[in-house]
């Protein structure tokens, strides 16, 4: 094939101009998301930048760095780096289970004495360059065969069951149905869908075997908060109430009398856009919802704008994750959803999901600086 | 072109859209819940957040003084001294109740309490270490404060009664609260909170207690108290200022000595009760804080019922004090004159029974006035038939013989003026000549109380005023002149003087007992009443002597007094139970007090009283 040819037409960028097509005005959108953060988590402490504003704001600063940086990498690269980048994050999973089977019960995280490393949420960018680059290296009628599948299924499993048995099933379900959603994507033929979801009827009566106490626990208080209201349907009744008497205008910055008289649990991590919709009010909430979406949108937009099957997927994987993040942590807040232990993107209280958040975005932004590039099938550099 | 990419770029923008448009239903429903949440429910949730953060704290009223004509106190609420600790201010409990044992005893099981209290509740709540601690402790301790980490020196009230048994009855006392007498006012379940139980506590508690003021604070979800959002302070109660003199209370006290006896003093124009004693008493002070049962059953025990009120709940036969009633009856009704005398020869005879005189010699013939003056019984038994029970009934019930005043002292007892229909409602029976004789000489089935017997002698002596006792002083009130009764005076005048006879003239029974004082003279009337029937037998064998008796054989001694003779003031009843005769126990006693009040009127307290009154 005349690969050489071919790059000759798509001119490589210089890093200024890729700066200059990078859209800052969504990068701005980042920005306003992080900064309602920042002023809730301001809030949530009293009005205070410490314990959480002030380092959360140099967290966002160092991911918003690396977010930039990747976006100006040759899209290319990400999908050299995709299989190792893959085996590395198993690789720690692994490590953590040994860890934790061999230690002091369960472990989610790495001390790598700079930071905490948690391999699941390397898992979730992993996972979702791996598949896009399994997919683009299929021809159209590769991708409908059924043999095909067999790899990206073995891709999703692996993650999956280690996350699971760390125990973590926030991220596990957040890993799962972004995999299956990259496979949606990919098109895999819609009839395996409707048949898996005919199995998993049976699977999930299995599935409910398999479940710790605790986590059952959480399901049927979903189901049912009022039952045990001192007890674990606690947080979601607070968190309800929270929400309901903020109405539409909230009860103020710095105001909100569930949380900042500790009502309300886990207030500047998974509670957080509960304090938002209590003391900014619905509008508040309607406001940060509006940015999600426009960052979305943007991202839904870009990936079909994108010439190579490998950035698109690698953007829609992070869409959905980001997507995910947003509609599960909310919908839990709410009481759609049992308590599971999702974070509100970048906004929560946290260095390891707003990291993976950034990087996301940073792939988000490459694909779209470099969309015009061609990949081969094979997805080596010529 | 990228390699065959063409059908995966086709499916891959119509998959996309497809998962776009699902992530937009999801939002939508995210942004419905909102909307539920926050619009549809949203006073719901509202009211469930201020349950959550609002916490009321009622302040307790101080409770309203009871106090006497003078303004002395009878009821009121002194401060107690507390201290608690907070163990989340100590360095540790341990360290600070030791420093705190210097100044006050700990023993080891107060220790272990504190210990343990501490390790139950949270820690910032406080924890009563000492109650009841006097002045010079309380305030050694708070000198001493900067040694004493988490120690909170505490000020709260308790009732006290500064005249401790001296009108107990009267006053009653305080105690906790009952589980039926809860109403759903939060004040009577708030702690320590105490009601009255008895006497003028009890009667007019609503007033005494005052309005609950609150204090809503804001808590977190420990209950700790983060400010205070509003605050009503609390009402104290009213003052309740009664008619009764201390300083004649004790003289009455001090002159029953160890008599059991109900002693009512009032003023025979107002109506004032200006002493209303019950002897033996009990100090109500030591049901404050619940009574020892040792105490509550010696008091239960005690035969002199040192528990009822015998001026107002304690119903005794009238005696000869009933005669004036007799006498009035027949003198309105015409049956006898002034002049008229009947012959007294110690026996009566009616039907085949005999009703005896006190004077086993008879008084041979005597007058209205001698009848009284000498209290012969033959008179009134004559009389009291040619009268009939009717007559002698309604007349009284005009000097509110079986009438019960509602003054405002618990249990007054209504006493009994009976007739023939009572008679046959209760007994079952028609009326009797003989009941007629026994009522003629206040014995059989009409009874009364002292404070009856108090009024009773009022409207004898103010012109047949019908005064109405009173036991609340009202500094404003109008003084209406109570309307009369409806005697002629001169038969008032009659009996008035049968009443200045039995203490002045030396035929009367109380001749011995009279007042010597230069400047006035005093009247009255004995009685006594048999507390056991005498048995022909006995008779025979000779009347013995009360003193010859067991004390819960022997008679009761009743007496009504007034003073002064002209233009009287004071009326005055004494009931003595048990005690003999009305002329030699009742009667030097009633004397006394009367010269008592009228040597004070006329002294010192004569200013205090007319400034108060203008």
């Amino acid at each position: 094939m005349p690969i050489d040819s071919r790059i000759g037409e798509h001119k490589q960028k210089s890093i200024r101009k890729k700066l200059y097509d990078l859209n800052w005005f969504i990068v701005f959108i980042i920005i306003c998301v992080a900064c309602i953060g920042f002023s809730m988590l301001y809030s949530v402490a009293g009005g205070n930048i410490d314990p959480w504003a002030k380092s959360q704001f140099i967290r966002f600063f160092i991911g918003l760095t690396a977010m930039v940086i990747i976006a100006i990498i040759d899209v290319r690269v990400w999908m050299f780096l995709a299989y190792p980048f893959y085996i590395f994050a198993l690789s720690m999973l692994v490590v953590v289970d040994v860890i934790g089977v061999m230690g002091n019960g369960s472990q989610r995280w790495l001390d790598l004495g700079f930071i905490n490393l948690q391999p699941s949420e390397l898992m979730k960018i992993a996972l979702v360059m791996a598949l896009a680059r399994y997919f683009h290296c299929l021809s159209d009628d590769d991708t409908l065969k059924l043999k095909n599948l067999i790899k990206p299924i073995i891709l999703i499993i692996l993650p999956v069951v280690l996350v699971y048995r760390q125990p973590d099933l926030g991220t596990t379900i957040l890993i799962a149905i972004g995999g299956i959603t990259l496979l949606f994507a990919a098109g895999v033929r819609l009839w395996i869908f409707v048949a898996s979801a005919v199995a998993l009827i049976p699977a999930t009566i299995g599935f409910w075997q398999f479940l710790k106490p605790y986590q059952k626990q959480r399901i049927l208080t979903f189901l049912d908060p009022e039952k045990d209201p001192l007890g674990a349907g606690y947080h979601i009744i607070q968190s309800k109430i929270a929400l309901g008497s903020g109405g539409i205008y909230g009860k103020g910055f710095i105001q909100g009398t569930q949380s900042q008289l500790n009502f309300l649990p886990e207030k500047h991590t998974d509670f957080i856009f509960t304090v938002i919709a209590e003391e900014l009010g619905l509008i508040g909430g309607l406001v940060l919802l509006l940015l999600y979406l426009i960052l979305l949108g943007y991202a839904m937009l870009i990936s079909i704008s994108v010439k190579s099957q490998f950035g698109r997927l690698l953007v829609l994987g992070m869409a959905t994750t980001f997507f995910l993040y947003m509609f599960i942590n909310i919908a839990m807040v709410m009481g759609l959803l049992p308590v599971v232990g999702v974070p509100l993107p970048l906004v929560s209280y946290g260095g390891s999901a707003m990291l993976t958040l950034l990087v996301g975005f940073g792939f988000i932004f490459s694909a779209s600086i470099h969309k015009e590039t061609y990949i081969s099938r094979g997805g080596s550099f010529a | 072109m990228q390699p065959s990419d063409k059908n995966k770029l086709k499916i891959y923008t119509r998959r996309a859209t497809l998962l776009s448009g699902g992530m937009m239903l999801l939002s939508a429903a995210l942004i419905g819940r909102m909307y539920y949440l926050q619009v549809t429910n949203r006073s719901q949730y509202e009211l469930l957040a201020e349950q959550n953060r609002i916490s009321m704290r009622l302040l307790t009223p101080k409770r309203g003084e009871i106090i006497d004509r003078y303004g002395r106190p009878l009821a009121t609420s002194i401060t107690d001294y507390r201290v608690n600790v907070i163990p989340e201010e100590t360095e540790s409990l341990q360290k600070t109740l030791k420093a705190l044992s210097q100044y006050i005893h700990i023993s080891a099981r107060e220790n272990d309490r504190i210990v343990k209290a501490a390790k139950r509740q949270r820690s910032f709540l406080p924890i009563s270490v000492a109650n009841n601690l006097d002045w010079k402790t309380f305030s050694k301790i708070n000198v001493n404060m900067p040694e004493l980490a988490g120690i909170q020196p505490d000020m709260g009230t308790t009732r006290y009664y500064p005249q401790k048994e001296l009108a107990a009855h009267l006053v009653g006392y305080v105690g906790s609260v009952n589980k039926e007498e809860l109403n759903g006012d939060p004040l009577l379940e708030s702690p320590e909170f105490k009601i009255g139980k008895n006497g003028i506590e009890k009667v007019f508690d609503e007033k005494l207690r005052g309005k609950a003021g609150n204090s809503k604070v804001e808590v977190n979800v420990l209950g700790r108290v983060i400010r205070e959002l509003s605050r009503h302070d609390s009402i104290p109660g009213d003052t309740s200022r009664l008619t009764i003199d201390i300083d004649l209370q004790k003289f009455v006290a001090n002159r029953v000595r160890d008599e059991s006896a109900g002693i009512v003093v009032m003023n025979v124009h107002t109506g004032e009760i200006l002493s209303i004693a019950s002897t033996p008493s009990f100090d109500p002070n030591d049901f404050n804080n619940g009574i020892s049962q040792k105490k509550w059953d010696s008091l239960r025990g005690d035969i002199r019922k040192p528990l009822l009120n015998k001026a107002v709940s304690g119903q005794y036969s009238p005696g000869s004090t009933f005669k004036m009633i007799v006498a009035l009856a027949a003198l309105e009704a015409g049956i006898i004159g002034a002049d008229e005398e009947k012959n007294c020869s110690s026996e009566f005879k009616i039907g085949n029974r005999v009703a005896h005189c006190w004077n086993k010699n008879g008084h041979g013939n005597i007058n209205v006035v001698q009848a009284l003056a000498q209290s012969c019984d033959v008179f009134f038994y004559d009389l009291a038939l040619e009268v009939g029970i009717d007559k002698i009934h309604s007349m009284a019930a005009k000097f509110g013989i079986g009438n019960r005043f509602n003054i405002g002292i618990m249990s007054e007892a209504r006493g009994i003026n009976p007739n023939n229909d009572w008679k046959i409602r209760s007994q079952g029976s028609r009326w009797q000549g003989g009941d007629t004789i026994n009522v003629g000489i206040g014995q059989g089935f009409v009874s009364t109380t002292a404070l009856q017997l108090a009024v009773m002698c009022s409207r004898l002596v103010n012109g047949g005023k019908a005064v109405k006792p009173k036991i609340f002083l009202e500094k404003d009130a109008v003084i209406n002149t109570p309307e009369d009764i409806g005697i002629l005076p001169e038969n008032l005048r009659i009996v008035l003087q049968g009443m200045d006879d039995v203490y002045n003239n030396p035929r009367g029974t109380a001749f011995p007992f009279r007042s010597r004082a230069k400047d006035y003279k005093i009247g009255g009337k004995t009685g006594t009443t048999q507390v056991t029937g005498i048995s022909i037998a006995e008779r025979k064998a000779g009347v013995i002597k009360n003193d010859k008796k067991e004390w819960i054989e022997r008679d009761h001694a009743i007496f009504v007094g007034f003073g002064p003779l002209v233009a009287p003031k004071y009326a005055i009843s004494v009931l003595v139970e048990h005690g003999g005769g009305g002329s030699t126990t009742a009667s030097p006693i009633a004397r006394d007090i009367l010269e008592y009040i009228l040597d004070q009127k006329s002294n010192d307290k004569i200013k205090v009283d007319q400034e108060y009154l203008v």
